[in-house]
């Protein structure tokens, strides 16, 4: 099948490769730029362990071809960390609230989380669960998920606070 | 030598990490920065990949498979059917459970999804276009969905390669589509228990199959180095050993010549304990192509085809006294086993660990019979998040203790009260035979309703009920029976169920401890250390865990069945404790004093009297290895491999409170209390982790899960379109509790706890959904409970409206 060129930026870091027009972005990100953080569960947008940040919006990466992220911004879990390296205030609440088990959901769930800070900087426990809804968990119950998106938030609303 | 720290006693336990401490988790750190390594992340030179073509009948006939249009697609490297693996004898595979699966259909096809053919191509795309350019010509046979049906006198014969064998590993059978009967206990006594019952109650429960379905599916990467002769399988092995023996055995292959190693799974529920087409094909394409060869198979793959859990099919009978004291239980189960005999189960028995379905309770007979049948479905039979066909038992009894209870007109606490084993019975050893290690029953309940106000919520209920509401109480009062096995009664194709902790202490006093289990998700890098710790006096941030390698970590049996703290955490407890025997010697020699005069205290021995004569844990690491007594050799170094002289029998009390909308047929879960005893509590943070996950996997169950069949053999929702896996909306909020009745026989008391939560969990909610309509005179309802069979509940009371 032949190829076809596709530019975008991916954790800051341009990126030209030629792709068929048929590859999927997950597979284009884990198989191209081995950033193998975006898992695939289901390759039918239903479990969200393959969602990245797209242009500001949170998109599930196995249901998109890398054809159409022409151009776009793209963030993965491994882009995650603070500018100086340290974990992100999302990063360390999953550590510190014990969000995770296996692991298998986990950037798409911080990806997901981090998108949803960006639109409500101080969810309520419901609406943690409604944003999240569209990633599936099948070790942790969801519980201390719901309290390691709420310790990121309180995390960066003291930051701010602190800064203002 | 002097203590050159200042740390008090409690800050130098503290600083250990030990047993009970809330640490957190070691592994947490690779996986949130998507570091994980799991196996569709591996990535080798030349790798290519491997996907079959799968069957779209039930049950047809091959007639003919034409490859040739696949092999000319570009990208495609090769098309395997059953005819190429034949002269490697590797068509078919042994299962688990003694009887004989098809990697490559030959000649039939016996469910639908089954292995056909398996394309390898350069990557996924090409062979996905290879797979559609194969041509198979099937002819349609009559389908078997119904268990019932398929042991009917005219019923068509499924497995006709084993026709003429009366046994297929694992008893007698009376029919060709039988596979065995297994009884356990007094037929006689039981009978008699039940003619002179003031009380006897019965009823049909149906154990809905079910998946499962982790979120990373089942996988491998099959590499063979034909220089060296030598054979690497990455995988998602929750008992990688397991695997490499049967790899040897099948393939032929040296069992030193085979790597076998599971990296990072994401999640496994007993889903990867299996053997699956798909390792077996992986690898003859590498040692076909010189390439290796991955293969990771699809959600819809995974649902329809690797291992699925329960489809029991069972008649429950209690005998009573009219004080609702049980005398007897009687159980008869036909269970679907599908096309192939492949349920994961210890050799000897073909019916798991289903005789513990006495439960927590002091019942004095008991007669269960199991008989296994073919019917044209997926192979399996795994545990899902159960030891071994324990929540099927569990289910059984906590539905017909309720049963029991309606019949009586006794509260269902009450009646469980009542029956509880006592803490005195302790070891208590039921009728079934199975010798109970500890449990206090009677605390935990009791705990429980108080903390919930039982009789509140029954005023409440009583309430409600007058008005036309409908709410429910759940109760489950389970025992799980887990830490498969002493070798005596449990084994895998002939290998006792033992497992193993190699540690090696490195001079500097950090340390390094292998164990033959696979953490899927529960933490094992975090909570072994911690046993280490308390046992050895070295920090556990200084202790690493490895796990899943054949070639570095000691021969083990794996995680599932909840066995690994039960089994390898006694393995690690006791490799420690024979490198702290060593140490002993080691210090007395330091401190010029004889072992006896020595005493330990937390991290160092101290001579007795002379309180500021201590060698600490590290110090004597580092004399290990240059100040040895004479004759003593160096190094510090231990392994043990630990077969456990008893099972660990967890228990806990779950209630739970549901609200139904009789309109809609919605159950709304308001209120869900769980208290587990687990022994000693190694690490608390993952323990409720561990109860959290249970409790939701539970929920899903008994309100949504169940994988149905048409009358054609289709599977009917194998996709998360329709397999319920709850979100975070639906998914209820959990309170947790426990009591702490260590295990007398464990080395430090512990009994294991994953899956607790699954086994209790599934009564617990089911109970409650059936007590809603209790009063209306329903005694049962079929799980699992969706709104729309709710709904129909409702219609048939004329309550809907």
């Amino acid at each position: 099948m032949s190829k076809i060129p596709v530019k975008m930026t991916v954790n800051g870091r341009a990126v030209d490769e030629l792709v068929e027009p048929r590859l999927l972005l997950v597979h284009f990100l884990r198989g191209k730029l081995n950033l193998t953080g975006p898992h695939v569960g289901c390759e039918t947008s239903h479990c969200g362990a393959c969602t990245v940040d797209l242009d500001g919006m949170s998109v599930k990466s196995c249901t998109v071809f890398a054809v159409q992220a022409e151009g776009a911004e793209i963030t993965t879990v491994e882009g995650m960390a603070n500018a100086d390296g340290s974990l992100s205030a999302l990063q360390e609440g999953f550590m510190q609230e014990h969000g995770l088990q296996c692991g298998y959901c986990t950037p798409g769930m911080i990806m997901r989380a981090h998108r949803l800070l960006q639109e409500n900087a101080n969810p309520s426990d419901e609406e943690i669960r409604w944003e999240l809804s569209g990633n599936l968990c099948r070790c942790t119950g969801y519980q201390n998920i719901v309290k390691a998106v709420r310790y990121a938030a309180d995390k960066l609303n003291a930051q701010r606070e602190a800064a203002e | 030598m002097t203590d050159a720290t200042e740390m008090t006693l409690e800050e130098r336990e503290a600083t250990l990490g030990g047993i009970g401490c809330a640490r957190k988790r070691k592994e947490d750190i690779r996986f949130i920065q998507g570091k994980g390594n799991y196996v569709d992340d591996i990535e080798l030179p030349g790798q290519v990949f491997g996907d079959f073509v799968r069957s779209p009948y039930a049950h047809a006939r091959v007639k003919s498979i034409d490859t040739a249009a696949a092999k000319a697609v570009p990208g495609v490297l090769a098309v395997l059917t059953a005819e190429d693996l034949k002269p490697l004898n590797l068509h078919w595979m042994p299962t688990l459970a003694g009887d004989t699966q098809a990697v490559l259909a030959d000649q039939k096809v016996h469910f639908q999804n089954q292995e056909v053919a398996f394309v390898i191509g350069e990557d996924r795309y090409a062979v996905s276009d290879g797979i559609q350019a194969v041509e198979v010509d099937y002819e349609d046979l009559p389908v078997l969905v119904d268990p019932k049906q398929a042991l009917a006198e005219d019923a068509p014969v499924l497995r006709e390669d084993v026709e003429d064998k009366d046994n297929v590993g694992q008893g007698v059978r009376k029919h060709p589509n039988h596979i065995f009967a297994w009884e356990a206990g007094d037929r006689d006594e039981t009978d008699k228990a039940f003619a002179g019952a003031a009380v006897t109650v019965k009823e049909e429960i149906f154990y809905q199959r079910v998946h499962p379905c982790p979120l990373e599916p089942c996988g491998c990467v099959a590499s063979m180095d034909p220089v060296r002769g030598e054979l690497t399988l990455y995988g998602t092995f929750q008992a990688p050993h397991v695997v490499r023996t049967v790899v040897s055995l099948i393939a032929g292959l040296p069992e030193h010549k085979i790597r076998v190693i599971a990296p990072d799974i994401g999640g496994g529920f007993g889903n990867k304990v299996g053997a699956y087409p798909g390792y077996v094909c992986a690898t003859v394409g590498t040692i076909v192509l010189g390439r290796p060869v991955k293969w990771v198979e699809g959600r819809i793959d995974n649902l329809s085809t690797t291992a699925f859990a329960r489809d029991y099919h069972m008649t429950g009978e209690l005998a009573a006294d009219s004080n609702g004291r049980i005398a007897a239980i009687r159980v008869h189960v036909l269970a679907d086993h599908g096309a192939f005999n492949a349920h994961a189960q210890p050799s000897k028995w073909p019916a798991g660990l289903f005789s513990i379905v006495t439960g927590s309770y002091d019942i004095p007979s008991a007669h269960i019979a199991v008989d296994g049948v073919y019917t044209n479905k997926a192979p399996g039979g795994v545990a899902y998040r159960c030891s071994f066909r324990v929540t099927e038992a569990s289910y059984l009894i906590e539905r017909m203790i309720d049963v029991l209870a309606q019949k009586v007109g006794l509260d269902k606490a009450e009646v469980r009260l009542r029956n509880f084993v006592t803490p005195e019975q302790f070891p208590y050893t039921s009728c079934l035979d199975w010798e109970y290690d500890s449990g206090d029953y009677h605390t935990a309940l009791n705990k429980v309703l108080e903390a919930v106000d039982y009789q509140g919520l029954l005023a409440e209920q009583a309430e409600k009920r007058k008005r036309g509401e409908l709410m429910g109480i759940g109760l489950a009062t389970f025992t799980e029976i887990v830490g498969a096995g002493p070798s005596r009664n449990c084994d895998i194709l002939g290998i006792g169920m033992f497992d193993s902790c190699e540690i090696r202490i490195h001079p500097t006093g950090s340390a390094i401890a292998r164990l033959g289990t696979k953490s899927q998700g529960q933490g094992h890098e975090t909570t072994y250390a911690q046993i280490l710790a308390t046992e050895l006096g070295i920090p556990s941030d200084d202790i690493t865990v490895e796990e899943g390698d054949t070639d570095t970590a000691p021969y083990g049996l794996g995680t599932y069945g909840s066995r690994s703290t039960p089994v390898a955490g006694a393995a690690a407890a006791q490799a420690a404790r024979k490198i702290k025997a060593k140490a002993q010697k080691i210090a007395a020699h330091m401190l010029e004093v004889g072992e006896k005069d020595l005493e330990w205290e937390v991290d160092r021995f101290k001579v007795k009297g002379l309180p500021e004569k201590t060698a600490t844990m590290k110090e004597i690491a580092f004399a290990a290895y240059q100040n040895l007594p004479e004759g003593l050799e160096p190094g510090l170094e231990a392994v043990n491999y630990y077969d456990p002289p008893n099972f660990t029998y967890p228990f806990g009390a779950y209630l739970c409170v549901v609200d139904v909308d009789r309109l809609t047929g919605e159950v709304k879960v308001r209120r869900f209390y769980a208290l587990d005893d687990c022994g000693t509590r190694i690490n608390p943070m993952v323990i409720e982790g561990q109860v959290h996950g249970g409790l939701t996997e539970a929920f899903a169950i008994a309100m949504g899960q169940e994988l149905t069949f048409d009358e054609t053999g289709n599977i009917q929702g194998a996709s998360f379109m329709d397999y319920f896996l709850p979100t975070a909306v639906e998914t209820p909020v959990w309170e947790t509790d426990f009591t702490v009745t260590p295990s007398p026989h464990h080395p430090i008391g512990a009994k294991g706890v994953g899956e607790s939560p699954n086994v209790g969990g599934v009564s617990a909610f089911s109970n409650a959904v059936v007590d809603a309509f209790a009063h209306l005179g329903v005694s049962h309802m079929p799980m699992p409970h969706t709104p729309w069979r709710v709904w129909k509940q409702c219609q048939a009371l004329g309550i809907g409206e």
